[in-house]
């Protein structure tokens, strides 16, 4: 087993971990956050999306040990405490969901680009969420709910 | 319960307010199959066959039994013995037999204390294989040289001299399509050919379960019916139904696909043989693997049309394939193919053929969109042959109220004609094409499905209500069920919350399928919450000194009926709420019963599509939905359904398909190859609610989630095939089937 | 399996060496990861390239080549504008691999190594005449990109041997380059076809080309008629048909479930010509 130090939306966080174990498998059924999905494993549907330092990743494909030293964000980090972040709020609003299952990591995936670019276009957000399936809505309302998340938080700014 | 005529003005209905699990679902708080947990858990993997038929010789799992961590190994050994029918389908197909019958077909299962150490001793266990001939072509199937799958699967429904693995026959129509042929002045047959799909949810399947030495279990699991669930295992098992109760978690995604039972009596079975939680989560190449793709299919259809464009005689036949077990939806096929048309002559047949692939499973209005797929291309081949206006031609056969449908019934008020005028009215449908681009239409129809239906409302002191429902919420159903009751009661929507109840605490309900759950758990709460206005007005009535029937409800308050019953002021429901302890005791309304009337639907697609010429890639440009939703109770939620059906059906169309190699297997069991439309693929989806109340519920609903998927197949082949130039009759119109006929054509 | 993470390179190519199993190197994962979840490879020991000093760096040098670390993921590439600019055909075929989040970890180097014919960066850098810097137990090399894959999945690295960094070539005046693929969806897929070129010009003139094309052969291939179609000439038509009858004279691809062999032999035509206008219109700025 190898012992892991890493941070996990802001908290310190410490764990064990057989070397072939997944960031993904540790953050569920280790650390007890489930909110990252995992719908394939293989780095195709991106349901299991977090951020490592900074920058959108798969958690199904980054090990556990890799976590050693670096930032995790996840689903759970996403509002400020019980304020929702502008995106969860415009997702419900929207109804940008149905079943909900790759929510989490079109959330994730969607922060990360509205971190690094507040006024996307349509074309740019849908690639920027190509690797996050969904197989609910057709993405239509996935892609207004971000872009009108993306005008009030400039707006706001 | 027939539609209320007086229902014309909603407070809560058509409006779009939050989804009550909204939040739940934004901040990863939902708990969906895989995420749930209990102490001592162990986790399981199964052992599947690599080959597409072969004779189990012997299974040694002896070396796996002793590795580290292994608690448990089950093979078809620890289920129910003597099992007939569907029950015995369903454990043939969930843990093999005396054979593998296709590729991914399960024949162990291992418990162990962590999901590595379950998948290492999985390598342990030895599988000898004597392997069969095998095939997994609908049409080689059919032919004699191919290997029997089972015999004496087939019915009575099956013609003589026909293949054993064809098992099911349907055969309807009236009048003579001869003689149609002989009116007509063009007649068109061709072959269409689909190939299997799969449903792609998101979330693969996942159940945690217990089951203990005296047969008392709890199961946690994703699935579009937990009733089933429930009596599935038990038989399979070969325990109580009642003593093993059944939990829905959050599901993500069915589409039909988590209508069937795969793993959750292998979780079981290891959890008896452990006495310890199992936890069964499938691996995605699995999910492809061994759960419900749709049937593949190959279709003849005929049909004559004269210059004026009316049809006059219409034939099809449809073979549907469904794996190694009899129940591919050939009878969906063959009754959905004419059913938009008022035909005086017409005739479809369906086979139900028997192939090495996995059991398939109901897919969104399952077997339907094939149907339209070749349908709908030949009355657009005929509509290019004869310079007539696809629409046009369309609403001059469409089928109206009354008229007699082509599988049987007359219709009784549907709103075909309505999707289509709105469709010709649509700016899409004029809208100047790209040069190059195509344009495609194509109707569908659904039936839609009641079924078993069980709701209890309960008052809580304060007022507000607990609404329990029995069929999971696949799609935001929670927040039209609060409506509908908050509608009922004249109260907030915030004030009802809605459950989905385990088996345990409601009387059966059906599976979430058939397009049902608006319709009929909306209906059932409707009823539930009318029988609790009943018992709010009695209580009323019994404070204020007179008859029950002198009080009505109105703005969630108790009044007098009219000023004979006496001038009391209105008593709201928080004042009768807050007292009902005193008055009589709890105050529940509940409604269980099969109701009957659940209105079918059509829609009509506009699709435009853009070919490259020179790679044979498809663009997808505009697509426009229009369908009758009856009465649309959140608009965004019916929206959605719209749209995630025409990008399934984009799907189907273009990319999505299972691959065989000649060995029998499958080459794309992963999302990789298996290419599910992403977000850059895609337009913004239009879509047009059309509302002709379903005369079966009080608000008219009719359900919607299934039609959207039936006219896409057809409108984005007859986009296609417009802009190519060139008729595409095979799916999907993957980039080199394009190119191929493109280059035939020049 | 054994997860190592050394701190140099002459460490990761000892452990390697001395390993007596099944070994891997580990950047960004996006190929070694899969593969361990799918059971098709458990290493016995896998080494983690990432904390050795400097394997995220992009450095110009002065005579205007570049040196990209081994770890440098594709996101990162593609931030960088300087790199841009120079070499945009190699930074765009590394940006089409996967999605967003597979970008913030797949690397060139990784790429490469994992031997696909299908890799989406391996034509673009071959065009670009990259190089990669060898460690292994004898000592550094400096191979040519196209003489590192030897067929699906096999490379000519030797036991022990690991890539440190890829080196493109200083891009000089008036060249560019560009990268194309074909898949069926927008995104997300394998190439069923790729077709880099990096061309330069003198005036409307092109002075020299390269052509190399993905998903047609067992490895990547470096088609040097193509690019003699190409140059001297105006990239007028004859031109561009010569060069694409170069290109599908040297497909040798299989039928599988991503095409046929049909299919990629006249796309890789297509795109070869597709890439050959983009490659030039660049070099004319």
């Amino acid at each position: 087993m190898i012992h892991v130090s890493t941070t996990v939306n802001g908290d310190a966080r410490e764990f064990l971990c057989d070397p072939r174990e997944t960031l993904l498998d540790v953050l569920r059924d280790r650390l007890e956050l489930t909110g990252a999905k995992e719908g394939c494993g293989t780095g195709d549907c991106g349901a299991c999306t977090v951020v490592l330092d900074g920058r959108p990743v798969c958690s199904c494909l980054v090990l556990a040990a890799e976590a050693q030293g670096h930032e995790i964000g996840t689903v759970e980090g996403v509002s400020d405490g019980e304020d929702l972040h502008p995106l969860q709020r415009k997702f419900i609003e929207h109804a940008a969901l149905q079943c909900g299952i790759c929510t989490p990591g079109i959330l994730v995936a969607a922060k990360a680009l509205l971190e690094r670019d507040p006024d996307p276009s349509e074309t740019e957000v849908r690639y920027w969420l190509a690797g996050n399936l969904c197989r609910c809505t057709g993405y239509d309302k996935i892609v207004r709910a971000v872009l009108d998340a993306a005008s009030e938080m400039r707006e706001a700014t | 319960m027939a539609f209320d005529e007086e229902m014309d003005e909603f407070k809560v209905v058509g409006t779009r307010p939050d989804r009550p699990d909204g939040i739940d679902k934004v901040t990863g708080r939902a708990r969906f199959g895989a995420d749930a947990t209990a102490p001592g858990m162990l986790h399981a993997v199964i052992i599947r066959s690599p080959h597409a038929h072969a004779r189990i010789v012997r299974i040694d799992a002896s070396k796996a039994e002793a590795a580290h961590g292994v608690k448990a190994v089950v093979t078809r050994a620890d289920f129910a013995d003597g099992l007939e029918g569907e029950n015995w389908n369903i454990l043939e197909n969930l843990m093999a037999g005396e054979r593998a019958l296709y590729d991914g077909h399960a024949v162990a299962a291992i418990a162990a204390t962590s999901s590595l150490a379950a998948r290492d001793a999985a390598r342990l266990v030895e599988v000898e294989y004597e392997v069969l001939p095998h095939v997994t072509d609908v049409d080689e199937a059919m032919q004699e040289a191919a290997p029997v799958i089972r015999e004496g699967a087939a019915d009575g429904s099956v013609p003589a001299g026909m293949h054993p693995n064809v098992v099911r026959c349907h055969d309807s129509g009236h009048g003579d399509p001869e003689e149609g042929f002989a009116e007509a002045d063009l007649v068109i047959e061709e072959r269409f050919t689909t190939e299997a799909t799969h449903q792609g949810y998101i979330e693969p399947h996942a159940c945690l379960g217990t089951l203990g030495p005296d047969g008392r279990g709890e199961l946690w699991c994703c699935t579009q019916g937990h009733w089933n669930v429930q009596k599935v295992c038990a038989a399979l098992l070969d325990v109580e139904t009642s003593k093993l109760r059944v939990t829905a978690s959050e599901i993500g995604g069915g589409f039909g696909g988590k209508t069937a039972v795969f793993i959750e009596p292998v979780a079981l079975a290891l959890s008896r043989k452990a006495n310890r939680p199992v936890k069964l989560v499938m691996p995605r190449a699995d999910v492809f693997r061994a759960t419900g793709p749709t049937a593949s299919t190959s279709m003849d259809v005929k049909i004559g049309m004269k210059k004026d464009g009316t049809i006059t005689g219409a034939s099809g036949v449809f073979r549907c394939q469904g794996g190694a077990f009899p129940g591919a939806p050939m009878e969906f096929t063959a009754m959905c193919a004419f059913a938009p048309y008022a035909l005086k002559h017409v005739r479809q047949v369906g086979y139900d053929v028997m192939t090495n692939r996995p059991k398939q499973a109901a897919y969104r209005a399952p077997g339907s969109p094939m149907a339209a797929f070749a349908v709908e291309s030949v009355i657009d081949e005929l509509c290019n042959r004869l310079g007539l206006d696809p629409i046009d031609v369309r609403l001059k056969n469409a089928s109206r109220e009354g008229t007699k449908a082509s599988f049987g019934p007359s219709w009784d008020r549907i709103g075909l004609v309505e999707t289509l005028e709105a469709a010709k009215e649509h700016p899409h449908f004029s809208a100047p094409l790209a040069e190059g681009a195509g344009r495609g239409i194509s109707c569908g129809f659904w039936f839609n499905h009641a079924g078993e239906t069980a709701v209890q409302l309960a008052l809580s002191e304060d007022g507000t209500v607990q609404l329990s429902v029995g069929t999971p919420d696949i799609g935001g159903s929670r927040a039209s069920m609060c409506m509908m009751a908050a509608e009922e009661l004249g109260i907030p929507y915030e004030d009802v919350r809605t459950t989905i109840a385990d088996t345990a605490t409601l009387g059966y309900n059906e599976i979430s399928h058939g397009s049902r759950v608006t319709y009929a758990s909306g209906l059932a709460t409707i009823e539930a919450a009318r029988d609790t206005v009943k018992k709010l007005c009695k209580r009323a009535a019994d404070k204020w000194g007179i008859d029950a029937e002198a009080v009505e409800w109105r703005d969630g308050c108790a009044i007098p009926s009219g000023p004979n019953a006496g001038d009391f002021d209105p008593m709201p429901i928080k004042e009768i709420a807050g007292r009902m302890g005193q008055t009589g005791g709890p105050i529940v309304g509940h409604f269980e019963a099969t109701p009957e009337g659940a209105g079918v639907s059509f829609a009509t697609h506009i699709v435009d599509a853009e070919v490259d010429r020179e790679t044979g890639a498809t663009t997808v440009t505009r697509y426009t939905v229009v369908q009758d939703a009856g009465k649309a109770i959140h608009p965004s939620y019916v929206e959605g359904q719209y749209q995630g059906g025409a990008a399934q059906g984009i799907g189907w169309a273009l990319n999505e398909e299972y691959i065989y190699d000649e060995d029998g297997r499958l080459l794309n069991a992963g999302f990789l190859d298996y290419r599910i439309p992403v977000a850059s693929d895609l337009p913004m989806i239009d879509t047009v609610i059309v509302e002709v109340p379903n005369p079966g519920h009080p608000y008219g609903v009719r359900g919607v989630g299934e039609t959207s998927i039936c006219p896409p197949l057809a409108a984005i082949a007859n986009a296609v095939s417009n802009a190519a130039g060139v008729r595409m009759q095979d799916l999907p119109m993957r980039p080199s089937r394009i190119l191929e006929a493109l280059k035939a054509r020049s | 399996m054994r997860y190592h993470t050394p701190s140099s390179f002459e460490d990761a190519s000892a452990i390697a060496a001395a390993a007596t199993g099944v070994t891997r190197f580990l950047a960004g994962g996006t190929d070694v990861l899969v593969q361990l979840r799918s059971d098709l490879v458990t290493p016995d020991d896998l080494i983690d390239i990432k904390q050795i000093a400097g394997v995220r760096d992009i450095t110009r040098r002065d005579d205007g080549s570049w040196r990209i670390g081994a770890a440098v993921s594709g996101a990162e590439l593609a931030e960088h504008e300087a790199l841009i600019a120079e070499w945009p055909g190699v930074v765009e075929a590394l940006e089409l691999i996967g999605s967003t989040q597979i970008q913030a970890r797949c690397t060139l180097a990784g790429n490469l190594c994992n031997g696909s014919p299908a890799a989406d960066s391996v034509p673009a850098m071959i065009a670009a005449g990259a190089t990669v810097n060898v460690v292994g137990p004898e000592g550094t090399r400096e191979i040519a990109v196209e003489d590192v894959p030897t067929g699906p999945g096999m490379t000519s690295l030797r036991p022990g041997e690991v890539v440190s960094a890829v080196n493109l070539p200083a891009r000089g005046e008036s060249g560019g380059d560009a990268y194309l693929r074909f898949i069926p969806r927008t995104e997300m897929d394998i190439a069923v076809v790729g077709a880099g070129v990096s061309l330069s010009r003198d005036g409307d003139t092109i002075t020299a080309a390269r052509v190399a094309l993905g998903a047609v052969a067992p490895t990547v291939l470096l088609v040097e008629e193509a690019g003699a179609a190409l140059v001297g000439s105006a990239l007028d038509d004859m031109a561009l048909a010569a060069l694409a009858k170069a290109a599908e004279a040297a497909c040798r691809p299989i039928s599988d479930k991503r095409g046929t062999v049909e299919f990629r032999t006249h796309v890789a035509g297509v795109l070869a010509r597709r890439a050959a206008r983009i490659a030039y219109d660049r070099a004319g700025v």
